[in-house]
């Protein structure tokens, strides 16, 4: 690729400063999501004392089973893979099917639909008018609150759009010949053909999903119908521990505070994706391309 | 349909009309799934969308929760007026310009640094640990990111041990707690978090330029950093351009999700953007109509910056290389 000639001291020193610099960044990185992983394996009182950076002092993994007990944190949780789940299935589906519709040229008012889509791009009614349907349709304090707003997204239909004009117009006709009606070659035909711009969409919006927490702030009251990313926000950033001590059986749990069950909840909120998304490089990366390329 | 007295001439219109009107259905009638393909997604804008739109209307009018909003006594441009003069509205826009414009100086440029430097790495395999580990943190969630920093900030912190150490302070800092800091610990975090990914752009536009440009500047004698100003930039100029216009488009937006976690009544005079004041004023405050009426005034405002934006890379567009 490049030609291979001597390197002079000057490029040497470059090299060698650069690969350093990365280093460093790759540390500052990583760094903070590791410290919280190492104090919330440390005893929870001995991590109160503090001094704990690089690796625990005293192991222990009571903070992770005082937060496996913990009802209120494992509700969350369930809260939140059922959402990230259903959710996301509902979005990259549904998006599909409409942009699919919207796809074809012989829709009739092709034209006003896409219209439709492209002022709400530009323009929407605020949070109070977005609260007040939200009121009335009775979704306050309902688990679908966080599905059905969240259902479809004009943005990701344009992705859709500019892949479904890709697909040969034989695969379509040939499905027609044999008697299948739009929503069969939907489908049957473009979903499995389009899998690559599925996964894009549905990574990007199970991602979504899963760090959500202002859904659960705005609209939801309910400590059962949490996720945990709003239980943990009523913690951080309301200071509510009383909470999760309230929920710590006793005696069982002596040596685990409230300040080690928040980073064990914590990491167990987070490993999840931090597992996943290295596997998932060229999904991400291609989705933003095409998001940057059509936007 | 009038009785024309022409006989001969009533008859071909209408048949026309008649037989265009069939044919049309009949269009229709083939098309029916994806009719209720594409209806459902109408249904759904407009319900989720457009009848929010309509909802605006109670920035007009003084709005009871309690009663609808036709019951709503109508009372006009009184709120603009209200939130014009507000008090808090000097520091209100002072915040969100200021951490809008500072996250654009200072963080617009490095995620271009990074991606220039990472394309120098010898090693392809460093290169691709290094940016998949640069982008982690776009992943976590501000709540778990506001949780670290209320962690390191606090008085027991890690950040207020290590300047100890080094003698920097006597006493430790209550970060969170002061106003003047609040500014530097947001910019600095966000710019911490969405470094990598900002860069993955970049660094896809950079693997597209020629690599004959490269040789040819070897040729000609260029060294390094030479060849990253003369070939690498301005090839990746387009998409910086068009970022570039789109961010500062972007300048009247706040990152709300950050904001609201790090946020307390103690930092207040510095974390009170447009964005949570309208969320405070409406949702904490109720004061419903007012709200929406500084949330319109700042919608339009931003849409008129988003259109100039779109305008001027449909301009850019024409005129450049590409």
């Amino acid at each position: 690729m490049f030609s291979r000639r001597r390197l002079t001291a000057g490029e040497a020193a470059f090299d060698g400063l650069n690969v350093l610099i990365m280093l460093v960044i790759c540390f500052l990185t990583l760094y903070p999501v590791w410290y919280v992983l190492v104090n919330s394996l440390n005893e929870g009182q001995d991590a109160m004392r503090g001094g704990i950076y690089w690796w625990p002092r005293i192991f222990s993994l009571e903070s992770y089973r005082a937060v496996f007990d913990n009802a209120g944190i494992m509700t969350a949780f369930g809260v939140t893979v059922l959402k990230t789940v259903v959710g996301t299935v509902l979005h990259v589906f549904f998006t599909a099917m409409v942009a699919y519709a919207f796809s074809r040229r012989e829709l009739i008012g092709r034209r006003a639909y896409m219209m439709l889509g492209t002022v709400t791009l530009f323009f929407s009614g605020g949070l109070i008018p977005t609260y007040m349907l939200i009121k009335d349709l009775g979704l306050l304090d309902h688990f679908l609150v966080y599905i059905v707003p969240a259902m479809f997204n004009f943005f990701d239909l344009i992705i859709f759009l500019s892949f479904f004009r890709e697909i040969p117009e034989g695969l379509e006709e040939a499905a027609k010949i044999d008697g299948a009606h739009d929503l069969a070659i939907f489908a049957r035909i473009i979903v499995p053909v389009s899998m690559p711009v599925v996964a894009t969409i549905a990574l990007f919006h199970g991602v979504w999903q899963w760090n959500d927490y202002f859904t659960g702030v705005l609209y939801v009251n309910n400590p059962d119908l949490q996720p945990i990313q709003t239980y943990l926000y009523r913690i951080v950033a309301q200071s509510s521990s009383n909470q999760i001590m309230a929920g710590v059986g006793g005696g069982i749990h002596r040596t685990v505070t409230s300040q080690s069950i928040k980073l064990a909840t914590m990491v167990v909120t987070t490993l999840p994706i931090v597992l996943v998304y290295p596997f998932l490089q060229k999904y991400f990366v291609k989705g933003l391309m095409i998001g940057s390329i059509k936007g | 349909m009038n009785a024309r007295p022409d006989a001969a001439a009533r008859g071909r219109p209408q048949a026309i009309r008649r037989a265009r009107g069939r044919k049309w259905l009949a269009k229709l009638m083939n098309q029916r799934y994806l009719q209720i393909m594409a209806l459902l997604g109408a249904a759904w804008m407009i319900v989720f969308n457009y009848v929010p739109m309509y909802g605006i209307v109670i920035a007009f009018k003084e709005y009871d929760i309690v009663r609808s909003i036709a019951a709503a006594p109508w009372v006009g441009w009184e709120h603009f007026r209200d939130f014009l003069q507000d008090d808090e509205l000097p520091n209100v826009i002072r915040n969100t310009l200021g951490i809008s414009l500072i996250k654009l100086v200072v963080g617009f440029p490095l995620p271009i640094l990074f991606a220039l430097f990472l394309n120098e790495l010898r090693s392809l395999r460093f290169k691709k640990a290094v940016q998949t580990i640069s982008y982690l943190p776009h992943f976590l969630s501000w709540v778990i990111l506001g949780g670290i920093l209320a962690t390191w900030l606090a008085d027991v912190g890690i950040i207020n041990a290590l300047l100890k150490a080094l003698h920097w302070i006597d006493e430790p800092i209550s970060y969170l707690a002061e106003p003047k800091y609040f500014w530097g610990i947001v910019i600095a975090s966000d710019i911490w978090k969405e470094l990598g990914w900002s860069a993955i752009i970049y660094i896809a536009a950079m693997a597209s330029v020629p690599p004959e440009l490269y040789e040819a500047a070897t040729i000609d004698g260029a060294g390094r950093f030479q060849k990253m100003r003369h070939v690498t930039l301005p090839c990746i100029q387009g998409t910086i351009t068009i970022l570039l216009i789109l961010a500062v488009s972007g300048v009247l937006n706040s990152n709300f999700d950050q904001i609201l976690v790090l946020r307390n009544p103690l930092n207040e005079s510095a974390s009170n953007v447009i964005d949570i004041y309208v969320y405070h004023t409406g949702i904490s405050q109720a004061r419903f109509s007012y709200s929406t009426a500084a949330g319109l005034i700042k919608s339009v405002i931003a849409l008129l910056l988003l259109l100039l934006a779109n305008f001027t890379t449909k301009r850019l567009n024409q005129s450049s290389l590409f």
